[in-house]
């Protein structure tokens, strides 16, 4: 029988304080288009990460088409017939396609770059594969499909015959994945293996021969789409069943905290939002669901005051705040729990203190007039570790000595003790345990049962439908349904992200 | 700013680098052209003399090589704000060779010295991952010092007339050549006849202005200027045609997608940083050789930051790079020789803008027409009333234009996506 | 917990002292390899700081290296580099003393206007490149250069030369002496009060009280105030200072302004303790040595206080090398290599005290951290 192109046995990888692959095992056969699934954090970046050369496994051991091989390099990968094409695109935007692709193996004529042999090798693969582009084309001035592309190619120039994709549908549109889709198929046809990242099981399940779920930087096991469903992989991956929605008892009010009216914005000449109109009452939490990229950061910053709508108002407890500033904002009471913590949410070499008086400063205890109330900062944030489950040794320590969990309790600790009247939280729990997610999700619930308003953006369905009253699905810039989470099923939310129902 | 970065720019200024060669030749000869119409209306013989364009072109070559080293940086990433110390390491090292060997062997030794600035600024930044501006002011420090340390140690008391502040004087023995029958060089002892200088010499509208031009560029040339202008399309050749330059360039766009496709970024970098330096000691060197013919501290006078400015007026492309250092080199050649020249050129400068403010008015950017409209009233109304323009304003010309590029046409602006960024290996996500 | 700061007080000392270690080796190299003795050099030049004139002339060199430090340093609390401290100090020098010579106006208020008008003036001048920044994009390292060079290359001998020159002298290019009341006393009085003998034609600069009043002040408004905490807070991470309501423009703008009415104040010890005019030979480098001053100083008041005497020691006691005949110019050599070390000793002690950092807080919380550590998160890259 034919060696499998890709086999792993084994792989650990440990950072400091962390596992994020623990014994993965991994056989992908020949010529197959192979899916490995799992959540966020899972350890399946990582893994490829290792596969590519980028990071070397501490244990275990690769084998390509039966032989083991041990890579120090990307280079070295690449030799052995391997080629990644990244979820963030490793593209330069001011060089040309061909330059793109050819950069690391130019052909050479003389001393000279030989770029009429690169542009018939690249024009020749680009029909072989129906991936056709102008080589000749800046990158800037291609889209996000195009540019993924020109990432196969790049691959496939390097003579790779297994390809990695990590999550490459995240960034693109529904016909987008169409499109990719069939390539695949022309590739796999042409015999090359397919190693296919992600975390959108319908998508698995339409496109892979063989799927493997990984979880906790562990493999969970190998299966085929026809013998399983999304729900059972979803539960693979998870580990136990879904969150049930929220049984108890509404504490939706009449009051109306927070109101959008016709909102639109316009960058460059496109429309990222597009005349947008939302309620959040006091005690009702509103999801917004989506396929990231679709308008939510843009919402969440109009909201906040970060950036200015086209048109349109948005009101707070029925006054206009459209042109109010983000100071101005929190200060009435608008807390904000930021989808990306460590970039939007702390300050991560200053100590607790000051963390958790960011977006408060101007409040009591943090300060007193123009000064900083340092001791009063200090007795707040204990206060907040102590009710908010955050361990840490001290209040004093830099943020960036806590771990993620901690980090993220953190800042729903402060924005919750400030007892805001509406509360914006972009994946509250991304990336964070089990246990502390528990308990960032009672604390929410708690919060709404005594009147506060939560607009809930999150990527992650159970999480929206396990916390939400009412679900607004957006998608591109606009919101294209209002969702009971009682009876929605995730296959139905799903079609609506992806615009198959609208 | 939490926004996700817009897809799919529109193709509106989808310019290729292929239309850019042309397009600063247009804007060359619209210069010429209204550099000869200002010359004649203000009676300013000299704005377009041989002799102006000449001295343009020796003043000029430094601006340009610092410009070049700073290209060579910046494209693989690394800002190089050292060059000024880079410089000053070229103009000693240059001539120390050139006392101690001979003149080539100073521009040999001057390459040397600025290519150890280029040296300890690719350590500094890219082996400890130094701030590349902190970096760039600690060479401009190390650079001063050196130079007085060493010229102390070699020259003081020696009785060579060499001292802390400066060498001995350096004899130059580099050739100059006229082009034969453009510029009435000789061959094989026969004169040929100055076709450009004669026809320069009559003074009519135009004609004579692009004679002048030429006789500049071909008259009295000195060889190393000329190895100094034929950089600029070796750069050209180097960094767009060559696998090294593809490699190098993608050091300064994307560090993550190069290392990933196995080019040791490193590597690019520590190349375009020593090359930079290398580039600015000749550009010391040629101070030295062609212009003082001596080394005197402090000769550099700021010429690394003029040559930065050239870099980000020409957008950082060689091309663009000598159009920067021609102008900038223009400038400082009017300023030292002819000072109604210099006054003359106000009008120029109402006048191109004024055409510019029609040109943007015509395109219905209002905005920056009328900005650019009273800049024309403004240079119009200071020419009209007054009769000369105070030298110093020259000096600091380049450092205003390149404010006002910066300021007003950024966008248009193309620095590397990567220039300054931190890069560690294995770095990106 | 006292051992705890202890721990962390060794930590801030290890970097500049290994760094500075550093750059003496490779000086003393330096002085080696062109056939001069190390040892003997820097002996001489300690044995030449011991006297209370040179220990005046050190402090009085210390205080524009200390103020210049401060503009530089406060502009790095937000992560602007400030390196045009050196054309703002020197056009605010020139403009204050035209000014100051111009009015007639009793003691101290003569004075306040002189302290005045350079803040005005430096400040302005950063301002410039503050508005470009913040409302043009313009980075701040461009604009201030492109501006340092105006000001040296032209400006300053244009308004000398044209507008501002004392023209009863022919001689030299200077402004009109400041009168009496526009000087500042020195501190030789206080000085005597307290035991210490000033000898004969040394001056404790009066400025000195200043330079620490400015210190005090600096930490004050950066460490306790919440407009140094936005400050701060936008050096640090500037996404999340804007979401939690700071207005970066504003914020780019006041920095820009307030880092160059610092810097206005650099010449002004020299201005009013001792040439009382503004000439051609009015100290330069003063704004690229005050980099320095703040990164060995690591932006902090006291720190830079410390690090501006050493370098006020080195450039003092230099002067005894020329004697020995060895070259003092070994002094750019040794500071800028401080520069360039500094740098690269706080980064590699800054991993050092994060590591130590993490694995304290993971020992604290042992038994419940299942989860990963923030750093290796971001790594994880899933997102």
């Amino acid at each position: 029988m034919e060696p499998p192109a890709v086999e792993l046995r084994g792989i650990a990888k440990r950072f400091p304080g962390v596992i994020a692959n623990d014994d993965v095992d991994l056989v992908v056969r020949t010529g197959e288009v192979h899916a490995i699934v799992g959540e966020n954090g899972a350890g399946k970046s990582t893994l490829m990460k290792i596969l590519y050369g980028m990071q070397a496994p501490d244990e275990g051991t690769i084998l390509v088409d039966g032989a083991e091989v041990s890579f120090r390099s990307p280079k070295d990968a690449i030799a052995a017939g391997i080629g990644m094409v990244h979820q963030h695109f490793m593209l330069a935007d001011n060089l040309t396609v061909l330059e793109n692709v050819v950069l690391g193996l130019e052909p050479k004529r003389g001393l000279a770059l030989d770029r009429a042999s690169a542009r018939a090798r690249i024009v020749e693969l680009g029909e072989r594969y129906g991936m056709v582009i102008d080589p000749d084309t800046l990158v800037e001035h291609l889209g996000v499909g195009e540019r993924q592309r020109v990432e196969i190619l790049k691959v496939l120039y390097r003579g790779a015959r297994i390809l990695i994709l990590d999550e490459p549908t995240a960034v693109l549109v529904p016909q987008e994945v169409e499109e990719l889709f069939a390539s695949l198929a022309e590739l796999k046809s042409q015999g090359v293996t397919v190693i296919f990242i992600s975390h959108k099981l319908d998508e698995v399940l339409q496109i892979a021969d063989s799927i493997t779920v990984i979880r906790a930087g562990r493999t969970v096991g190998t299966t085929e789409p026809a013998a399983t469903t999304a729900r059972e992989l979803a539960e693979m991956m998870v580990g136990s069943e879904l969150p049930k929605p929220d049984t108890q008892g509404s504490t939706v009010t009449e009051t109306v905290e927070l109101e959008l009216d016709g909102v639109t914005l316009e960058e460059t000449g496109r429309t990222v939002i597009d005349g947008v109109s939302m309620r959040v009452r006091r005690g009702e939490v509103v999801g917004i669901a989506g396929v990231e990229g679709n308008g939510q950061t843009e919402l969440v910053d109009i909201i906040l005051g970060l950036q200015a709508p086209t048109s349109g108002r948005v009101l707070l407890g029925g006054e206009d705040i459209t042109q109010a500033s983000t100071r101005w904002r929190r200060n009435q009471g608008v807390g904000y729990i930021p989808a990306d913590r460590q970039r939007h949410g702390l300050l991560l070499p200053s100590p607790l203190w000051e963390n958790a008086m960011l977006g408060h400063q101007d409040v009591v205890p943090f300060s007193r007039g123009p000064w900083v109330n340092r001791r009063g900062a200090r007795v707040r944030t204990a206060q907040i570790a102590e009710d908010f489950d955050v361990r840490t040794p001290g209040v004093d320590v830099p943020a960036h000595a806590l771990s993620g969990g901690n980090q993220q309790k953190l800042i729903v600790g402060r924005e919750m003790a400030a007892e805001p009247k509406l509360l914006v939280a972009g994946h509250p729990t991304r990336g964070i345990d089990v246990g502390a997610q528990a308990a960032v999700w009672t604390q929410l619930r708690e919060a709404r049962s005594k009147g506060l308003a939560v607009l809930l953006v999150s990527a992650d369905l159970e999480e929206l439908i396990g916390l939400s009253d009412t679900l607004l699905v957006m998608y591109r810039g606009r919101i294209v349904a209002e969702l009971d989470p009682q009876t929605v099923t995730p296959q139905e939310l799903g079609s609506y992200m992806t615009g198959a129902a609208a | 700013m939490t926004t996700v970065s817009g897809t799919g720019t529109p193709a509106v200024h989808a310019a290729r680098p292929k239309r850019k060669l042309p397009r600063a030749m247009i804007l060359v000869g619209l210069g010429v052209i209204l550099l000869s119409i200002v010359r004649v209306v203000a009676d300013a013989d000299d704005l377009t003399s041989a002799g102006s364009f000449s001295a343009a072109i020796r003043l000029g070559v430094p601006i340009l090589l610092a410009g070049l080293g700073g290209l060579f940086a910046e494209r693989c990433g690394v800002v190089n704000i050292g060059l000024e110390g880079m410089l000053i390491l070229g103009t000693w090292f240059g001539a120390w060779g050139a006392v101690e060997f001979g003149a080539w062997e100073g521009v040999l030794l001057g390459i040397f010295g600025g290519a150890l600035g280029g040296l300890i600024h690719a350590v500094a930044t890219v082996t400890f991952g130094v701030d590349h501006i902190v970096s760039g002011v600690a060479i401009n420090i190390l650079g001063a010092g050196m130079a007085r340390y060493l010229s102390v140690v070699s020259w003081v008391g020696k009785g060579t007339g060499g001292g802390a502040t400066q060498s001995p004087k350096v004899t130059v023995d580099i050739a100059k050549v006229d082009v034969p029958f453009l510029a009435g060089g000789s061959i094989f002892g026969w004169d040929t006849p100055d076709v450009l200088g004669r026809i320069a010499s009559w003074r009519w509208v135009v004609i004579s202005d692009v004679a002048g031009l030429l006789r500049g560029l071909t008259g009295n040339l000195s060889l190393l200027s000329f190895v100094a202008l034929l950089l600029v399309p070796a750069s050209v050749l180097f960094l767009w045609h060559t696998p090294l330059g593809l490699r190098l360039r993608s050091a300064g766009e994307n560090p993550y997608a190069a290392e990933s496709l196995g080019v040791n970024v490193y590597r690019m970098k520590y190349l375009g940083v020593i090359t930079s330096g290398a580039l600015a000691g000749l550009g010391g060197a040629f101070l030295v050789l062609e212009g003082a013919g001596i080394y005197r501290e402090g000769q550099t006078g700021g010429r690394g930051f003029i040559g930065l400015a050239a870099l980000i007026f020409g957008n950082w492309r060689p091309t663009g790079v000598a159009m920067g250092a021609g102008l900038f080199g223009f400038a400082d050649a009017l300023r030292l020789r002819n000072e109604s020249a210099v006054h003359a050129l106000l009008l120029f400068v109402a006048v191109a803008a004024a055409l510019a403010a029609l040109w943007l008015l015509f395109d219905r950017r209002y905005r920056y027409g009328a900005v650019i409209g009273a800049i024309a009233v403004g240079f119009g109304i200071w020419y009209v009333t007054s009769d000369t323009v105070p030298r110093q304003f020259l000096s600091f010309t380049p450092h205003i234009t390149t404010l006002l590029v910066l300021a007003f046409a950024t966008q248009r602006l193309r620095p590397p996506a990567a220039d300054g960024l931190p890069y560690r290996k294995g770095g990106g996500t | 917990m006292n051992r705890d700061r202890l721990r962390r007080l060794g930590f801030a000392l290890l970097a500049p002292v290994s760094a500075f270690a550093f750059a003496v080796l490779i000086s003393s190299l330096a002085l080696w390899a062109s056939g001069n003795d190390p040892f003997t050099a820097w002996r001489e030049m300690l044995a030449y700081a011991n006297d209370t004139r040179r220990m005046i002339s050190i402090v009085n060199r210390a205080i524009p290296l200390y103020i210049s430090a401060l503009a530089v340093g406060f502009a790095f609390k937000m992560n602007l580099f400030n390196i045009g401290v050196e054309g703002q100090y020197q056009l605010a020098a020139l403009m204050a003393a035209a000014v100051g010579a111009s009015v007639d106006l009793p003691g101290p208020i003569h004075v306040l206007l002189i302290l005045v008008v350079a803040m005005g003036v430096g400040a302005g001048w950063a301002g410039i490149a503050g508005v470009l920044k913040a409302y043009r994009g313009v980075h701040e390292v461009i604009a201030t250069i492109m501006l340092n060079a105006i000001v040296t290359t032209g400006l300053l001998a244009y308004l000398l030369g044209n507008y501002l020159r004392d023209r009863s002298e022919t001689q030299i290019l200077k402004t009109h002496d400041l009168p009496a009341s526009g000087r500042m006393p020195s501190l030789n009085r206080p000085l005597a009060a307290i035991g210490i003998d000033v000898p004969q034609g040394a001056n404790l600069q009066g400025f000195l009280v200043i330079a620490i009043l400015l210190g005090v002040a600096f930490y004050v408004v950066v460490s306790r105030t919440r407009f140094g905490y936005d400050l701060r807070a936008s050096g640090v991470n500037p996404w999340a200072a804007l979401a939690s309501g700071v207005h970066p423009k504003g914020m780019i703008v006041k920095t820009m302004l307030i880092s160059g009415a610092l810097a206005g104040l650099v010449g002004m010890s020299q201005l009013l303790g001792f040439f009382g005019r503004y000439h051609q030979d009015f100290p330069t480098g003063l704004g690229f040595a005050g980099i320095a001053v703040a990164l060995l100083g690591r932006n902090h008041p006291a720190g830079m206080a410390v690090s501006a005497l050493l370098f006020g020691f080195l450039s003092t006691s230099a002067q005894i090398l020329d004697l020995r005949d060895i070259p003092k110019e070994i002094i750019d050599i040794l500071q800028a290599t401080v520069l360039l070390s500094v740098v690269v000793s706080y980064e590699l002690v800054r991993r050092l005290v994060a590591a130590s950092e993490v694995k304290a807080a993971a020992a604290a919380t042992a038994g419940a951290a299942t989860q990963p550590a923030a750093a290796a998160l971001s790594e994880e890259g899933d997102r």
